[in-house]
């Protein structure tokens, strides 16, 4: 696929200071480029897509493309992308958030999203750790490990972010990894088209916080077990469960049609309007 | 597969270029090229070692983080009659 980097170069805003702030070697970029490519590929307007993040490392995302961008509290990406999707529902809202971000402060937030089922494409970057505040542990950090807030192991157990969303009610739910950056921007494209909400997990890398406390190497070795671990749902289904110990899967989870919160509002609409009559 | 790869070889030639401004040093593209077309300097910016190797895959593109890498289309290489004189 030669020619990528010429094309994100054409939606990043040159005026903000580059090389952008992320650690080198961080899945943050990666993740950028496919979300890019998926809004080119689509042959949408720049100006019809909005990007709404929250705070964290990967909420730094809107400040470097070209698109209606907001840059919002942490924890509350997702409400401010409703009311803007309320308002203008021509507007396509696409919400980055990191786990920490969405599983933690936004947590609630997120659930109610997807059980409300607004047309929003929610992407979440899940690295398993606070890294920008300084590598606390976040919802998603798995038992036993290390973080800075948890020295001795980590005593919790972690969420699985898709199937707590596809639990919440969403109708269309995937997973992708850094690694596997190509299927990325296939999924983020399918995300995107699908009416309701939908929801990517991504699978990134934080090298430099949870990497560093758990000895998993350099952002090359994290990228290596993103290739060594992940399993396509298609291929997972054959596996027994012995097997899928230890693996994750990558793909589209699940993909319903589900009645859409704005439709039904304009029907609410519609019988308020013959109920007065 | 002897056709396509006389396809390759014959036919597309690519050309890789580093923003040197961008790049920092990771060694991704290194890393995942399936062709090992780079190798990294001490200071870690990758160099194009191997450039007849590069089947245009485009994947350090992809894959880098930080959008410093290009990989294009040799235009001569398009020109039939330069067909068997690739100078690089």
């Amino acid at each position: 696929m030669p020619l990528t980097t010429h094309l994100v170069h054409q939606y990043l805003r040159h005026d903000k200071k580059f090389p952008h702030v992320w650690c080198p070697g961080c899945g943050n970029g990666i993740a950028l480029g496919a979300l890019i490519r998926s809004i080119h590929h689509l042959g949408y307007n720049r100006d019809d897509i909005v990007l709404v993040s929250g705070i964290g490392c990967s909420s730094r995302m809107p400040v470097y493309v070209d698109f209606n961008t907001l840059h919002t509290v942490h924890g509350r990406a997702l409400t401010f992308a409703t009311g803007i999707k309320l308002a203008r529902p021509h507007l396509k809202v696409i919400v980055i958030m990191g786990d920490g971000d969405a599983m933690a402060i936004g947590g609630n937030h997120l659930i109610h999203a997807a059980r409300r089922n607004l047309n929003l494409t929610a992407i979440i970057m899940n690295n398993n750790i606070y890294g920008m505040t300084g590598g606390q542990h976040s919802p998603t950090t798995p038992y036993g490990m290390r973080s800075t807030t948890s020295p001795y192991n980590h005593i919790e157990r972690a969420f699985n972010i898709s199937e707590l969303i596809v639990t919440a009610g969403a109708g269309f739910v995937a997973r992708g990894t850094v690694y596997h950056a190509e299927m990325l921007h296939v999924l983020i494209e399918k995300a995107i088209q699908k009416p309701g909400f939908s929801l990517v997990e991504i699978i990134t890398h934080c090298h430099i916080q949870y990497g560093k406390l758990n000895q998993k190497g350099t952002h090359i070795d994290m990228m290596k077990w993103q290739k060594d671990h992940a399993v396509t749902v298609e291929k997972a289904q054959k596996m027994t469960i012995e097997e899928l110990k230890d693996k994750f899967t990558i793909g589209v989870i699940t993909d319903q049609n589900l009645p859409i919160y704005y439709d039904e509002y304009e029907k609410v609409k519609q019988r308020a309007q013959l109920s007065e009559k | 597969m002897q056709k396509s790869d006389h396809k390759k070889k014959s036919k597309k030639a690519y050309c890789i270029k580093v923003y040197k401004d961008w790049c920092k040093r990771c060694g991704i593209c290194v890393e995942f090229c399936p062709k090992s077309v780079l190798v990294q300097d001490e200071s870690g910016l990758p160099i194009v070692k191997n450039p007849e190797a590069c089947i245009g895959c485009g994947l350090c593109e992809i894959r880098c983080p930080d959008f410093a890498i290009e990989v294009k289309n040799k235009e001569l290489s398009f020109d039939p009659k330069s067909k068997n004189a690739d100078e690089k």
